[in-house]
Formats: C-alpha cells, sequence, structure tokens
C-alpha cells in the first residue's frame, strides 16, 4: 500500500516534471525528419522559465476572465492528471465515475480558455475559439465511447460496477493482460484514442501547432494575445494534456507488471508516443477544415465497432 | 400540512385582492399598489410554502379531503416526496421571480398594462402550479391543471402591443389545449376502467393490475400513450416542443423564468405520478423505459441543436429548456429500465439523476432567465449580434450569467455536473442488462448524452462569450444601464443554488434517490442494491465536491501568483493585437452566428441554419448583408400546414352555415325525419 503510495507521487511529479519534454520531443522529430538539426529537447523549459520572468501585454478590451483563464485551465489539467493511475498505482483520488469527472474537468478547461480568447474581441481569437467548440463537442462522444468499451471489458471480467467505473481499474493494467488472451478488438482502441490525442490537443493532420498567422489554426488562435506568466501557464497546461492523454494509451499498452516496472514502461511508452506524433506530423499533411469531422466520426464508428464486438462475445 | 394550507389561504386571498384591484379604472397609484401587492403575497406565499416544506418530515405522506360540491371527485389534497421534491422549485424560483417581478414590473406605466390583472394572473400560476403537485383527485388534478395552463397566457401577453407576442400566446394556448386534451382522455380513460378518480386509491398500481388481468394490456398501453402525449406536450418533448420557443421569449421575464423553471417540471411530475398509478412496483413494461429513453435523447439533441442556431438570447434559453428536459426523461427512461430487468443501480441512479437534473435546471435555468431579463432591462435588446463588452458594464450580472452558463454547461464543479454524473454512472451499469440490444442501447445513449454535453458546452461558450465579453457592437451594449447590488440581489439567491447544488451535491442526491424510492418503489429483492448503489453515488459525489474544491484552489493559487508575479514588472495596457490587425473596429468580432457555423455545418439537417447573403460582386462592392436564422421547420414544415388544412376542412365546412334561420330550421326539420325513418326501418 505503502510502496503504491510513493510510486504514485513519483509518478506524479514526473508527470509534471517531464511534460515539457513531450512537445520538445515532437519538434525534434519533425526538425530529424525535414533534415535540419532543430531547437533543443528543452526548449519548452526554456520558454517557459523565459515566460515566467517577463511581464504582460494586456488588451484594454479584456476583463478578469481572460486574466483567470489559464490558471483555470492549468489548474483543472492538473487535476485531470491526478484522477489518472500512474504507473498501475491506484490514484488516491479514485472514485467510481471519476473518468467522467476527468473529462468534464478538461471540458471546464477549454472553456476557460475559450471565453479567455473570446474576451480579446478579436475576429481570429473569435474563430479559434468556434473552432475548439466545434472539435471538442465532436470528440467528447468519442472519448465516452472509448471509455464504454472499457468499462464493459472490466465489468466483463467480474469487476462490480462499483469498482470498474473508475480510471484507476480501466487503465491499471489488466486490459493489456486481455487483449493478449484473444479480445482483439481492444487492439482497436490504442489507435483511436491516439487519434482523440491528436485532436484535442491540436496536432496535425487536425490543427498545426507551428503556425501563426494563418487561417487555419485553432489552439494558437485563441491565445494569440496572451502573454508572459499567463501564456506560460497555457504552454505548460498544453504539456500537461498531451501527457494526459499519452498516459492514457500508455495504460491500455502497459501489462500488469511489478510496480517499479510498469511505472518505468509507461514513462518510455508516453515518450514514445511524442516521437510516433513528430512523425505522423512529419509525413502527414493538414487535413481540410472540414474534413475534421470525418476523421472523429470515423474514429467514433470504429470505436462502436469496438463497443458493440466487445458486447457480443 | 397547516403551514402548506396557509400557503394555498394567502395565494387565493392576494389572488382575490388583486382582482379586485384590476377592476379599478388604472392609474398610477392602483398599479403602483397592485405591484407592491401582488409581489409581496406572491413572496408571501412562496416563503409559506417553503417553510411548510421544511418544517415536515421528507419521507411523511399526508392527505386532507374538503367539501366538493361536484356529482364525480373529491377535493383531496396530499403531500408525499414527490410532491414535495416538484413544489421545492415552485415555491423556490417562485420567490425569486415574484421578488425580481415586482422590481422589474415598477417601471411599467399603469396606463399601459394593468398590473393587478398581471398579477392576478401569477399569483393564479403559483397557485395552479402548487395544487397540481398537491391534488390527489383526477378531476381536481385535470380543474388544477387547467388553472396552471390558461394563467400563463394572459401573462405571455403582456406587451399585447406587440403582434409577436399576441401570435406566440396563441400558439402557447392552442399547445396548452391540444395536452390537456390528451391528458382529458388518459383521466376518463382511467376512471372507466377502474371506477375511481382517486388517485390515492389508484396510487401503488394494485387496481390497474385487476383491469388489465380482465381487459387486456391494450388498456395500459393506452393509457401510458395518452399520458406521454399530454404530459410531453406541456414539457416540450420533440415533436411537440414548437410552442415553447415561442411562448417563453414573449412573457416578461420573471414570468419566462417562472414557466421554464417550474412549469415546465409539471410534465416529468405527471408522467412519474402516472407511472406510479398504472402498474405495480417493478412490472412496467420494459418498453416505456426505452421509449421515454429514446424520446427523451432525441428531445435532447434537437433541442441543443436548434440553441445552437438561435441569435435571441431568450429563444436560445427557451430552446435549451427543450435540451434538459430530454435529459430528465433520459434518466426517467433508464430509471424505468433498470426497475423492470431487475437492476437496481440503474434504477436508483436514474430516478435520482432525473429528480436531481430537475432541480438543478430550476435554479440555473431560472437564474439564466432572469439575467438575461436584466439585460434586456439595461441594453434594450438580447440580440447577441448587437451586444458583447456587457462585462465590463455590468460586472456583477456577468459573473451571475458567469456561474449560471458554468453550471447548465454541466462544468465541475457546479451545480449541473452533479445531475449529469448521476446520470452517466446510471448508463453505464448497461453491460450488466441481459441482452446485446440492451447492452449497447443503454451505452450508445450514454454517449448521446456525452455529445449533448460537449454541445453545451459550445451553446453556453456563445452565449456568454458573445453577449458579455469582447467590444460592445453596437450602441445598445455600450449604453447599457448600470444594475448594481440593489436590483440583483434575488439572483444571488439562484446563484447559491447552482453553487450549492455542486457542493452539496451529496445531500441533494439523498433527497432525489428517497424521493425517487418512494415514488416509483422497488420489488424487495432490489433494495439491498438500491442502497449500495447509493452509498456508492454519494461517496462519488462528495469525491466530485472534494476535487471541485481543489481545482478551484488549485485555480485562485494561479490567480494570486500570477498577481504577485506581476505586482514588481512591467504590465502594458494596449490595444488588442490580434496578428497586427490592431485598432479594428468591434464589427470584425466574431458573432454568434459565425461561432456555430461550423458546427452547423456538420450537423446541417438537425440545426437547419438558414442563411442569407446578398453580397455585390462588383469591383467596388458596396454594401452586403448576410443573415443567419436558424426557424423552426418542424413549425414551418409540418404543423403550419396541417393547421392550415384543417382551417381549409373547417372553411369548407361553411357552405351550410350561412345565417338564414329558415334553412337552419329545415336542416332540424330534415334530421328529425331522416331519424324517424332510421327509427322505423330499424
Amino acid at each position: 500500500m505503502k510502496q503504491s503510495i510513493i510510486v504514485y507521487f513519483v509518478q506524479f511529479v514526473l508527470a509534471l516534471v517531464l511534460a515539457p519534454l513531450l512537445p520538445g520531443i515532437i519538434n525534434r522529430v519533425k526538425a530529424k525528419f525535414a533534415g535540419r538539426h532543430g531547437k533543443p529537447i528543452l526548449q519548452t523549459y526554456y520558454d517557459l522559465a523565459k515566460l515566467m520572468r517577463k511581464g504582460e501585454v494586456i488588451s484594454r478590451t479584456t476583463t478578469w476572465v481572460f486574466a483567470c483563464g489559464p490558471a483555470i485551465s492549468l489548474a483543472t489539467t492538473l487535476c485531470a492528471i491526478a484522477l489518472l493511475p500512474l504507473g498501475g498505482a491506484t490514484s488516491p483520488l479514485a472514485f467510481t465515475g471519476d473518468f467522467i469527472l476527468a473529462a468534464y474537468l478538461l471540458g471546464m478547461g477549454r472553456f476557460a480558455i475559450m471565453l479567455s480568447a473570446l474576451d480579446t474581441g478579436a475576429a481570429f481569437e473569435g474563430m479559434g475559439a468556434s473552432r475548439e467548440a466545434t472539435f471538442s463537442a465532436l470528440a467528447e462522444p468519442l472519448f465516452f465511447l472509448i471509455l464504454l468499451v472499457l468499462t464493459s471489458v472490466t465489468l466483463d471480467m467480474g469487476h462490480s460496477p462499483y469498482t470498474a467505473f473508475s480510471l484507476s481499474s480501466l487503465f491499471g493494467g489488466q486490459i493489456a493482460g486481455a487483449w493478449l488472451t484473444g479480445r482483439a478488438e481492444l487492439l482497436l482502441l490504442p489507435c483511436i484514442l491516439f487519434i482523440l490525442l491528436l485532436v484535442e490537443n491540436c496536432r496535425i493532420p487536425v490543427d498545426d501547432p507551428n503556425t501563426h498567422l494563418e487561417l487555419t489554426m485553432i489552439h494558437e488562435a485563441m491565445v494569440l494575445d496572451h502573454s508572459g506568466p499567463n501564456l506560460a501557464m497555457i504552454v505548460y497546461g498544453a504539456a500537461l494534456k498531451l501527457w494526459f492523454f499519452a498516459a492514457l494509451i500508455a495504460g491500455l499498452l502497459t501489462p500488469a507488471l511489478p510496480l517499479w516496472q510498469q511505472a518505468g514502461l509507461r514513462v518510455v511508452i508516453v515518450l514514445l508516443l511524442a516521437v510516433i506524433v513528430g512523425i505522423v506530423e512529419s509525413v502527414m499533411a493538414r487535413l481540410r477544415m472540414d474534413r475534421v469531422p470525418y476523421l472523429l466520426g470515423g474514429a467514433s464508428a470504429m470505436a462502436a465497432l469496438a463497443l458493440i464486438l466487445t458486447q457480443a462475445r | 400540512m397547516t403551514l402548506f394550507i396557509i400557503t394555498l389561504l394567502i395565494l387565493t386571498a392576494t389572488s382575490a385582492a388583486t382582482a379586485l384591484l384590476a377592476l379599478l379604472p388604472p392609474t398610477a397609484g392602483s398599479g403602483r399598489a397592485a405591484n407592491l401587492l401582488g409581489s409581496c403575497g406572491a413572496t408571501a406565499g412562496c416563503l409559506a410554502g417553503l417553510c411548510a416544506l421544511a418544517f415536515s418530515p421528507w419521507s411523511e405522506t399526508v392527505s386532507l379531503s374538503l367539501p366538493w360540491g361536484l356529482p364525480i371527485g373529491a377535493c383531496t389534497l396530499g403531500l408525499d416526496p414527490l410532491s414535495r421534491i416538484f413544489l421545492l422549485p415552485v415555491f423556490g424560483l417562485g420567490l425569486v421571480c415574484s421578488i425580481s417581478g415586482g422590481m422589474a414590473l415598477r417601471h411599467e406605466r399603469p396606463q399601459e398594462h394593468n398590473l393587478a390583472a398581471h398579477w392576478f394572473f401569477y399569483l393564479l400560476l403559483l397557485l395552479g402550479l402548487t395544487l397540481v403537485m398537491a391534488a390527489r383527485d383526477a378531476v381536481f388534478f385535470m380543474l388544477s391543471w387547467e388553472l396552471m395552463s390558461l394563467a400563463p397566457f394572459f401573462l405571455i401577453d403582456f406587451y399585447d402591443g406587440d403582434r409577436q407576442v399576441r401570435d406566440a400566446s396563441w400558439v402557447y394556448l392552442v399547445a396548452a389545449h391540444l395536452g390537456a386534451v390528451a391528458l382529458m382522455a388518459f383521466f376518463v380513460l382511467l376512471w372507466q376502467s377502474t371506477g375511481t378518480t382517486s388517485l390515492e386509491v389508484l396510487q401503488g398500481g394494485a387496481v390497474m393490475q385487476g383491469v388489465v388481468r380482465d381487459a387486456g394490456p391494450g388498456v395500459l398501453t393506452a393509457l401510458f400513450v395518452l399520458a406521454v402525449l399530454g404530459f410531453g406536450a406541456k414539457v416540450g418533448l420533440g415533436p411537440t416542443h414548437v410552442w415553447l420557443p415561442e411562448a417563453y421569449p414573449a412573457a416578461p421575464i420573471h414570468v419566462s423564468a417562472l414557466l421554464s423553471g417550474a412549469m415546465i417540471n409539471a410534465g416529468p411530475y405527471g408522467i412519474i405520478r402516472s407511472l406510479g398509478l398504472l402498474a405495480p412496483p417493478g412490472t412496467a413494461p420494459e418498453w416505456w423505459g426505452w421509449a421515454l429513453l429514446l424520446i427523451g435523447l432525441g428531445t435532447g439533441v434537437v433541442g441543443i441543436l436548434k440553441a445552437l442556431g438561435q441569435s435571441n438570447l431568450k429563444r436560445l434559453l427557451a430552446y435549451s429548456s427543450v435540451e434538459n428536459m430530454g435529459l430528465i426523461f433520459m434518466g426517467l427512461g433508464a430509471g424505468l429500465i433498470g426497475l423492470s430487468c431487475g437492476n437496481a443501480w440503474i434504477a436508483t441512479l436514474g430516478m435520482a439523476g432525473c429528480l436531481m437534473h430537475m432541480l438543478n435546471h430550476a435554479g440555473f435555468k431560472g437564474l439564466l432567465f432572469l439575467c438575461a431579463g436584466e439585460v434586456l432591462y439595461a441594453t434594450g435588446t438580447v440580440r447577441m449580434e448587437l451586444l458583447g463588452g456587457l462585462q465590463k458594464r455590468l460586472p456583477l450580472l456577468g459573473a451571475f450569467f458567469a456561474i449560471g452558463v458554468a453550471s447548465i454547461a454541466c462544468l465541475p464543479p457546479l451545480s449541473g455536473f452533479a445531475s449529469e454524473l448521476v446520470l452517466a454512472l446510471s448508463f453505464l451499469d448497461g453491460p450488466n442488462l441481459p441482452g446485446l440490444e440492451r447492452q449497447v442501447g443503454l451505452l450508445l445513449a450514454l454517449a448521446g448524452l456525452a455529445l449533448i454535453s460537449g454541445l453545451a458546452i459550445a451553446l453556453y461558450t456563445k452565449a456568454y462569450g458573445i453577449t458579455f465579453l469582447g467590444e460592445p457592437r453596437t450602441g445598445f451594449a455600450a449604453n447599457a444601464r448600470p444594475l448594481g447590488w440593489k436590483i440583483l440581489w434575488p439572483l444571488a439567491l439562484l446563484v447559491m443554488v447552482c453553487i450549492a447544488g455542486g457542493l452539496a451535491a451529496p445531500a441533494f442526491f439523498d433527497l432525489a434517490s428517497m424521493t425517487g424510492l418512494a415514488a416509483l418503489p422497488m420489488p424487495n429483492d432490489m433494495q439491498a442494491g438500491a442502497a449500495m448503489g447509493q452509498e456508492h453515488a454519494r461517496t462519488s459525489l462528495a469525491m466530485v465536491s472534494l476535487v471541485g474544491s481543489i481545482a478551484l484552489g488549485l485555480s485562485l493559487a494561479g490567480i494570486i501568483l500570477r498577481k504577485r508575479m506581476l505586482k514588481r514588472r512591467k504590465v502594458a495596457s494596449m490595444p488588442t493585437w490580434s496578428c497586427g490587425y490592431q485598432g479594428g473596429s468591434p464589427r470584425i468580432q466574431y458573432t454568434d452566428a459565425g461561432f456555430s457555423e461550423p458546427l452547423g455545418k456538420v450537423f446541417a439537417p438537425g440545426m437547419g441554419l438558414k442563411v442569407r447573403l446578398d453580397l455585390d460582386s462588383r469591383l467596388f462592392p458596396e454594401r452586403a448583408t448576410a443573415s443567419v436564422t436558424a426557424p423552426d421547420r418542424l413549425r414551418n414544415g409540418f404543423y403550419t400546414p396541417l393547421f392550415e388544412g384543417i382551417e381549409r376542412v373547417c372553411n369548407a365546412c361553411k357552405i351550410i352555415q350561412h345565417g338564414k334561420i329558415h334553412l337552419y330550421i329545415l336542416y332540424i326539420l330534415a334530421t328529425v325525419v331522416g331519424l324517424l325513418i332510421w327509427g322505423l326501418s330499424a
């Protein structure tokens, strides 16, 4: 028991510390693919340190909503990560139905950022907020479908509703064991979750995080007017969100090993996922805006298929 | 019960007094007196009602019969947990609406509006609502129902100088009566097949069981369908929702708030009550549950999509009421499914989620409607594309609206999330039902719930962001009248309800699940499971408020940290940068139509956006206009042709009605002769 709490805290701190590494890795992979040397892997840390030391430029149009948005978004993302079972150790906050809370906490963070974007009164920011609202509304049922497949598998594996409806039992390591023993439909899930990761974190093929002043951007357009510590919170929050979704995939892929090994394996998988995201971003073009719903719809159809296959057993 | 009778007496007495005042010729003095009397009377009545609910044990069932002059029926009043939980929003929201209505109507000129008559009907509405929830006899129930349905017609018609308002109140009247026809048929059939009008005798379904044994299940099915039609029309269940977005925006705002927060609940109340009459515990046919679940899901999706297309804040809120009723019916459906499949977890949490969401909806929808009313008072319009930047001019109202919006968008830790969590938990146990189609059905319903709540976040980002944030788009917003505590304090009560509904959610859950179990009791073998389910849901809700408080604390810490960091640094205040489009006019801001356009494309069939572009394609274009509207296609494409067809048939019948008396006498003669011949030959 004690050991699992220690493992949990070590992992939690690791997540907080290592999260800004993910964008660095992605950028480095992209640079290698393009034949450049690229920015240092630690670039996000440097950016964060620099932003934290700066003052801010605040638009005269804005109100307290603009000032509070980033803090709320960062806080809710932190709480969502705290609900994850990190390294197979049950979260101390785990309870029946906590994944619903996690999904809505991320929604709350998104809501705060969208409002602070609308608060600037600029056309670009409004556009970003509108697109974010659209794609996240479509991504929400997809996330739930994935979790539904997992809950029905865990219920099938003999859990009672009281224990099954929790991130800690869904991503605690038994699922990987299940797909090794013949539940092939579960192999769909990491792929769908990966699509969800790309959508939720505004990566190519949905959004290009490296563009500026282009009509196609979503997340970057919303935060154009943030600066200084507020921008730092947004950048850090985005990295944490990336970690959250990568950790979900890692939770699906790691089998129930001894605690420390599982913990280590998860971190490795998360970092590997960053590499894969980098590869995807290098070899793919961004989709046209009106194609993204098809991507999400296709992923939802796959998830529904997995659900039916799971139930039909 | 004594306090409850006192409540009824206060409401009756003040309505009689305002009726007398209404007969006087309107002067400034009598108008002010009527306003004071009406609002104080309604407030006192609601306070007494709240005391009546607070000072009696919740699970107690009492009833009282009074002398009654009619040949059938009886004047029986009763209070049980189900009545109590539905009276809570009536009195609670009624209190707030009465106070803020009194304050809002102070500025109306008595020459234009007869305030005494307005308050008379307002008090009648409150009285009717109270009696509907307390009536224990079918005839008495129908009388109260009519009282409750008729009074809003005169309330909606307050600004009767406006043609649209007159239309809206007319549509309301028609819809209310078509619903009442179904209800009348329901109660007559119930009376005919059971031989009693007393709801207390029928409660528990034992009487109906005998009828079904004799007459077959056809009666039961007919009763269920009639109940869904009749009560569903009051709720705005799709496809009968078309009157709702017409009526609510037309009414004065304290009336819309009361209608959408309290009167709409008469629908779920009626359905739950009649389910308790129709079948003994746990024997209701399963398809009832599925029907309610599917209707609820459809209503929810249609409601939220139509709401996304609106640019009038009040219409948007009205459509969102449709959506919330959809969620309530989904919970009820799940509860029934759980009951008939013997799954205690789904049954308990479905019913509890339904009732909890009903309570929470009364809180946040009342708050949002009243806020919209203050926006109208301060600026003169509720069209979002004309507003913007109100947060700076009306900071307190903006904060209230933000809290209401966050709770209706189901964001933790506020009230909407708590009830949605309970609903979702109920659906989640789908895999434990027997049969693939049931399992997948319930789980896909949960995915539908997720879609609705995702769209709700988009909707309310738009409602708050476009109305309150950014730069004022027109003079309406720029010259907004300031509003202070003096006007806004009643709204603070509802804000507290929104916050308490989230942070004190376990208490709300206890109330709701207890009531649910009392209203649709479970067979004995399920009760242990129900207790376990309650225990776990309560723990979950407690954890939600814990995590929510942590999130709030962390947010506050982040805000304070940033403030301290910026204290000794340079903070420049500049125009919005936005990639160098500095100093642009507020006209380049995103509007509500622009905000929902991408979703409008994805959900084109559901949302039905109509875009009219008037572009100038010459080299030096002059003025161009674009307008985006979301007309209700069901109304334009189905109801209007239907009623026009009926009108045409009626007009065709006018040939025989021409006012010539001698011909009418000929009709009578012909009929008599015809009957004679028929009688002879038979």
